[in-house]
């Protein structure tokens, strides 16, 4: 991939500031920059106050990474997850996702990136009711126009691949919560996106299905995919290549476990 | 879980990032749609009762327009099929007593004699004067009792000239019309209508034969067509009560025969009428001046007459009223349609919105999806039209069939145009853009972060 992310002449005195931050793991060897933040800051207008959320964070995200963003409620955790998956925009600062500044972006654009390049999955699964597993697994190809055919192949392959074979045409409130997260896994990777996006994943599941998701998200990782979760428990933290902390719109600690 | 499955998907997975982004931007916009509409669809049926009551409105709206549409446009059709047969071409002038006679004979004051209506002079000056005027067929029409044997009927006799039933669109059904000659000599010949022929005549042929009226005996000629063939519905003759019938004789005979004063017993006494012509049909020689020629024969006869004791009909004007009282009902069926519509509209506004707010997650998701706002319009507005298309179906077929129900129940003319069921459909799945626009943009307004927390 190349653009600002590999650090072109326009970009290098930016870049070079942005890395000297101090937090900052060392990159792998091979591997790419997925996605940038540079310096996010994020305040909230409520009213005559102004409550800033985010003071600035700046992370690199490479290819293959597995993160867990972990921190106290009110840290800042869901605005800094919901800038990434390109649901809000910054106050100031930039963010890269693949070779895309995505901070200038407009709701069209925003949605597109949205639609290409993220996968999301949410705590409380967020399937649609009225599409059935196949349905849902297809959404994001759906919006993005690619050929009934070829986005119906791609839905049944992801939907066997999360063990969901013989559930194609089920509706979501037909499915037990790990089924039904398994299809929303499944929904997250139709896209092939650059970054996996997981907000308290096993949250509403039992310690069973749980694990169940837990490994799947190994096998991911084992593939290469790129996967942000948010999580409270330590528990899903240790499971992951790299933990970084938040505190008070600030990232407290970033620190890679297995390399 | 299946690792070669994951394998399969790696390769293709490098280069499909980039592309869908562009496939993103130029959509295969059909495929989208008919998913779209599929959507649609299923979440109104997911709410089958309610969808049903709201589109109601326009279902009642559209069958009425459509059914009031087809009930006006039929008795427009009958009136006019009515004063066509009158003939479009002509002018009936008929003798009418003023009201001022009227109410002084009825009011007890001897008067011995009510002279008034049409000359032969005023037919003559008709005639004469005004340029288009192409025929003048002046009748008298006196009521009698006609007898045949044992067999006797009330009814008008006309006394004409020869052209009378070609003015009328009038036919024989039997035998002929009387001559120039027979009028010119008086002579006793009649020709009867179909209804006095079956009255007098139940057994026998009358074509031949002879019926009496006031002692004289004329000769039958001919028979006429039944009126309900004719299309000659309404009762000409200046009398007050509809005569299901008459019979033809010479005007001259009649003239003759009957004289120009009739007796009549009244509660007050007797007393006499005097008309020396009930009736004349005035042919023009083109529609288009007819009205003109109307006003102008109008204006003889005003100085012509003191009193006002004429009545003109001009039956192409009457088909004019009948078209001008068509548009009438078709204004007040507008109105009425598009009062229901607004309601039905209103109704649809409304449950999309109940609609949009219950769906807000699924709005969050389909966002964060990459669903654009664009995307999230069309996928509520087309479940507007839908709803208000369904409705307007419903409804066209409801205003077909109301019009066939009424024709059969209540024996009137109704006339489904094509275009009223069209025009009403089409107005229907408008309603449902411009009552959905305006939820369909809140949907698409929606911020996906606040879309997504909604419970």
């Amino acid at each position: 991939m190349s653009g600002p992310l590999a650090g072109t002449a326009g970009n290098t005195s930016h870049m070079s500031g942005a890395l000297t931050g101090t937090l900052r793991p060392t990159a792998p060897l091979n591997r790419e920059v997925v996605a940038r933040v540079q310096d996010i800051r994020k305040t909230y207008q409520m009213g005559a106050l102004s409550v800033q959320v985010l003071h600035g964070i700046s992370i690199d995200f490479f290819r293959g990474d597995y993160i867990s963003i972990m921190g106290p409620s009110g840290c800042g955790k869901s605005t800094f997850m919901n800038i990434l998956g390109c649901l809000d925009q910054p106050t100031s600062g930039k963010y890269f996702l693949g070779d895309e500044d995505t901070s200038k972006m407009a709701d069209n654009e925003l949605s597109i990136i949205r639609g290409a390049r993220l996968g999301f999955i949410f705590q409380s699964y967020n399937l649609i009711q009225q599409l059935t597993v196949v349905e849902n697994i297809e959404l994001p190809l759906f919006y993005q126009g690619v050929p009934e055919e070829e986005s119906r192949r791609i839905a049944i392959d992801l939907a066997m691949r999360v063990g969901l074979d013989t559930r194609l045409d089920h509706k979501p409130y037909e499915l037990s919560g790990g089924q039904q997260q398994r299809v929303a896994i499944a929904r997250a990777l139709s896209n092939d996106p650059l970054i996996i996006l997981a907000d308290e994943p096993t949250g509403n599941l039992d310690s069973k299905s749980g694990a169940e998701i837990l490994n799947l998200f190994d096998e991911l990782h084992q593939q290469g995919k790129t996967l942000i979760m948010v999580t409270h428990s330590d528990e899903l933290a240790e499971r992951s290549e790299r933990s970084i902390r938040l505190r008070d719109g600030l990232v407290e600690s970033d620190e890679r476990r297995r390399t | 879980m299946n690792d070669a499955a994951l394998e399969n998907r790696r390769p293709q997975g490098e280069s499909t990032g980039r592309r869908q982004i562009h496939a993103g931007m130029s959509v295969a916009s059909w495929t989208r749609l008919k998913k779209t509409v599929a959507v649609g669809i299923k979440s109104i049926y997911s709410h089958g009762l309610r969808s049903l009551l709201t589109v109601l409105g326009i279902v009642i709206g559209v069958a009425a327009v459509i059914a009031m549409l087809a009930v006006s446009e039929g008795a427009s059709f009958e009136a006019q099929e009515q004063f066509r047969a009158l003939g479009s071409n002509n002018i009936i002038v008929k003798s009418v007593k003023p009201p001022e006679a009227e109410a002084s004979a009825s009011g007890g004051f001897r008067q011995p004699a009510v002279v008034y209506g049409l000359t032969y002079q005023d037919i003559e000056t008709i005639r004469l004067t005004i340029p288009g005027v192409t025929n003048v067929i002046p009748s008298r029409i006196i009521k009698k009792t006609v007898r045949h044997l044992g067999n006797t009927v009330n009814t008008d006799v006309v006394g004409t000239t020869v052209d009378y039933p070609i003015s009328r669109n009038y036919n024989l059904r039997q035998g002929r019309f009387f001559t120039e000659e027979e009028v010119t000599d008086q002579t006793n010949v009649v020709v009867l209508s179909d209804e006095v022929a079956n009255a007098l005549f139940p057994v026998t042929d009358p074509v031949g034969d002879s019926i009496r009226i006031d002692g004289n005996y004329y000769n039958i000629i001919g028979i006429m067509e039944s009126e309900a063939y004719s299309n000659l519905g309404q009762n000409q003759a200046g009398s007050s009560n509809a005569a299901p019938s008459r019979i033809f004789i010479p005007l001259s005979a009649a003239r003759h025969r009957f004289g120009e004063t009739i007796m009549r017993q009244t509660s007050g006494g007797m007393e006499s009428e005097t008309v020396e012509l009930h009736e004349a049909i005035i042919q023009t020689q083109d529609q288009e001046s007819v009205e003109d020629i109307g006003r102008i024969i109008e204006q003889i006869l005003q100085r012509r007459h003191a009193k006002i004791d004429y009545a003109i009909d001009v039956p192409m004007a009457l088909i004019r009223q009948a078209e001008e009282s068509a548009l009438r009902d078709q204004i007040v069926a507008g109105a009425i349609a598009g009062i229901s519509l607004l309601v039905g509209g209103i109704g649809i506004m409304n449950i999309m919105l109940a609609s949009v707010t219950e769906r807000t997650r699924e709005i969050g998701i389909r966002r964060a999806l990459g669903a654009k706002k664009k995307d999230i319009v069309m996928q509520f507005l087309i479940e507007a039209v839908i709803l208000s298309g369904v409705g307007g179906l419903i409804g066209v077929v409801l205003g077909v069939t109301i019009p066939v129900i009424i024709s059969i129940f209540w024996d009137m003319t109704t006339i489904v145009t094509f275009g009223a069921p069209l025009l009403a459909f089409s107005i229907s799945a408008l309603i449902g853009v411009a009552f959905g626009i305006y939820p369909s943009m809140r949907a698409s307004d929606m911020d996906p972060v606040e879309a997504l927390r909604h419970e």
